[in-house]
């Protein structure tokens, strides 16, 4: 379970302006997630757990409250200070896997390390590593468009997880899968949580991946309603 | 360098589009070289003919001689200065004589220039050694277009009528001892090239001259009394000023074709900003400011450029380097406009040339690539994530 804390969410309020007024989608949410966790923000759609991921990954900010990762408050980073946070601790892997289409395999998986400055022989030997985890080896010199939806969330997986982050963001991963890839997907983010303590945040409202999460954040209209701790995981194939 | 490298790499994956793009770009280059090395390349045989042909390393003018008033021919001339009679019995200087007359080919009356010079000259390429001819008739030199113009040919007879400096006038026979072929129109149309001694005779102007060319080996010519020293940048002048209006002419052409490159590449990149922005949202995403995001499509963009110069160097080098050896052929009727021009035009490249042009289209293409670009900075990550515009 979690051994530090790395986030830690403080009253959070997010709102959009829509039409003349304004839509609240956050509202008062207080929550800590500590290294090694392996958490989900559950919900039907239009409850926030986009939004709550996307602050976290300094994609967004709050409108009120604080949200700090990795000691620094995403409502006080500029742009470049959030950039260099994504760049060195977060991963992100994305329902539509958003693989950058004219690179290869390897090329997708090498781009947040070009990112680091990091040299040629590090680089490759963290991508094959990554690969390795992935288990897609043979694949390095395939492109996006020649592979599968389930290999291409696997090279995501590999993207996310090839600096080793701290964090990685995983907004609804399994919604373009079928059910062997989904667990397939899962099981490798879980040895990769339980191996590297990566600690995994999850926005999904797919069963298949609530069964795995250790830790159940349920989200309705932008507000918390349950923070659970699941003891015992389900392994159950569709 | 992750700026190139991603430019190259998405350039290479929009295949056909970047293709059409640079190709119309290399147009641009290739005609703005060619335009420009043709007006160099004229510009620099307009002056090479000119010094050798007609005004040498300068011309002095009688000061009561004016080429582009008539009325100043009659009375425009006079004994040689005696700061410059060193240099015309070194052979450095080349006195001309000009005077006004009238010719009858073929029954036709034709206004005309009278110019003698010493058929010995050696500064102007005329070839004036057919008039030292002993003959009755005064032989004359005539070039190509006067030979066209008026029918004659080499043996031919003609009349020749003029006003002497007391305005007497008389007439006489004349034979055409040479047609010469130059480039330089002002030396053969309306002009006939006569012998020295025999013009100051039939004028009564004895030893006197109405121009003094020099030599271009005099690098500091002598000042002299009643005579007016033109240099190059006064004689020039108008060669230069026509090749100006031509390049101005040239440069609506290829200000068009950058417009269209620069209009291809700019609609390039708005689509690009417009379909990639899942792609921009997950570079921010992977921790790219969205500086770089701009940088890498404003490089990516210019990269067009880099492009079109290697695919304008590919079949312009041997196209503008056989154009530059073989010349461009002019069409028969510049040859009879009244201005330097020669039958073959030999385009100048310049490193100059091709640099400026490579800058030019360059910094064009750069600033086309960042206007859409710029627009990246204004998206919203979470939504391009998503391919939603925001």
């Amino acid at each position: 379970m979690a051994d530090s804390r790395i986030i830690t969410i403080d009253g959070l309020v997010k709102k959009f302006p829509m039409g003349g007024g304004w839509f609240t989608a956050l509202s008062d949410i207080s929550l800590e997630f500590g290294t090694g966790e392996f958490a989900g923000f559950v919900g039907p759609s239009g409850s926030g757990k986009t939004t709550v991921l996307n602050i976290i990954g300094s994609l967004d900010s709050p409108s009120e409250g604080e949200v700090i990762v990795m000691d620094k408050s995403i409502g006080e980073l500029s742009h470049g200070e959030a950039a260099k946070l994504r760049n060195r601790h977060l991963g992100f892997i994305f329902q539509t896997y958003n693989l950058l289409p004219v690179y290869t395999v390897y090329e997708n998986v090498e781009f947040p390390l070009l990112l680091l400055n990091m040299s040629p022989r590090a680089r490759k030997k963290a991508v094959l590593e990554a690969l390795e985890w992935v288990g897609l080896t043979d694949k390095i010199k395939s492109r996006p468009a020649q592979l599968s939806g389930g290999q291409c969330q696997r090279v995501a997986i590999a993207r996310a997880m090839v600096k080793k982050p701290v964090l990685v963001l995983a907004d609804e991963p399994t919604a373009n899968l079928d059910a062997d890839n989904s667990h397939h997907i899962l099981e490798t983010m879980e040895t990769l949580n339980r191996e590297l303590k990566t600690t995994f945040i999850f926005a999904t409202h797919d069963h298949k991946v609530i069964r795995y999460l250790k830790r159940k954040i349920s989200l309705e209209d932008g507000r918390v309603v349950k923070d659970e701790i699941v003891k015992a995981k389900r392994k159950v194939k569709e | 360098m992750i700026a190139l490298k991603l430019a190259y790499r998405n350039l290479k994956g929009a295949g056909l589009r970047t293709w059409l793009n640079v190709i119309v770009l290399s147009f641009a280059y290739v005609i703005i070289i060619f335009n420009q090395g043709f007006l160099d390349g004229w510009s620099r045989q307009a002056r090479e003919d000119m010094i050798d042909w007609e005004i040498g390393g300068g011309v002095y003018w009688n000061a009561a001689y004016d080429p582009y008033d008539i009325f100043t021919i009659q009375d425009g001339h006079g004994l040689p200065p005696s700061a410059l009679q060193g240099l015309i019995e070194d052979n450095l200087a080349e006195p001309v004589l000009v005077a006004q007359a009238a010719i009858y080919p073929e029954g036709r009356v034709q206004s005309i220039l009278l110019n003698g010079i010493d058929p010995g000259q050696t500064i102007l390429k005329l070839p004036t050694a057919p008039l030292a001819a002993d003959i009755d008739e005064i032989p004359v030199l005539i070039g190509t277009r006067m030979a066209k113009r008026t029918g004659l040919q080499e043996g031919d007879f003609v009349t020749v009528r003029w006003r002497d400096v007391n305005d007497t006038f008389d007439a006489t026979e004349a034979k055409v001892v040479k047609i010469m072929k130059t480039n330089d129109a002002n030396v053969d149309i309306g002009q006939l090239w006569v012998p020295m001694n025999r013009l100051q005779t039939m004028m009564s102007a004895r030893g006197e001259a109405t121009t003094i060319i020099l030599s271009p080996e005099i690098t500091d010519p002598p000042a002299a009394v009643g005579w007016e020293f033109k240099d190059y940048n006064f004689l020039l002048k108008e060669v230069r000023a026509l090749i100006k209006t031509k390049s101005i002419g040239g440069s609506t052409m290829f200000i068009l074709l950058l417009f269209l490159a620069g209009l291809a590449i700019f609609d390039s990149q708005m689509l690009a900003v417009f379909k990639r922005r899942k792609e921009i949202g997950t570079l921010i995403a992977l921790g790219m400011t969205r500086t770089r995001v701009v940088r890498i499509f404003t490089v990516e963009g210019a990269m067009h450029g880099i492009l079109a110069a290697l695919v304008a160097a590919v079949y312009g080098i041997p196209l503008l380097g056989m154009l530059a050896k073989s010349g461009w052929a002019m069409p028969e009727v510049a040859d009879t406009m009244g201005i330097v021009i020669a039958e073959k035009i030999f385009p100048l490249f310049s490193i100059g040339l091709i640099a400026g042009t490579t800058a030019v289209v360059m910094i064009t293409v750069t600033i086309v690539s960042y206007i859409p670009a710029r627009k990246i900075a204004q998206l919203n990550p979470t939504e391009a994530i998503k391919g939603k515009i925001s």
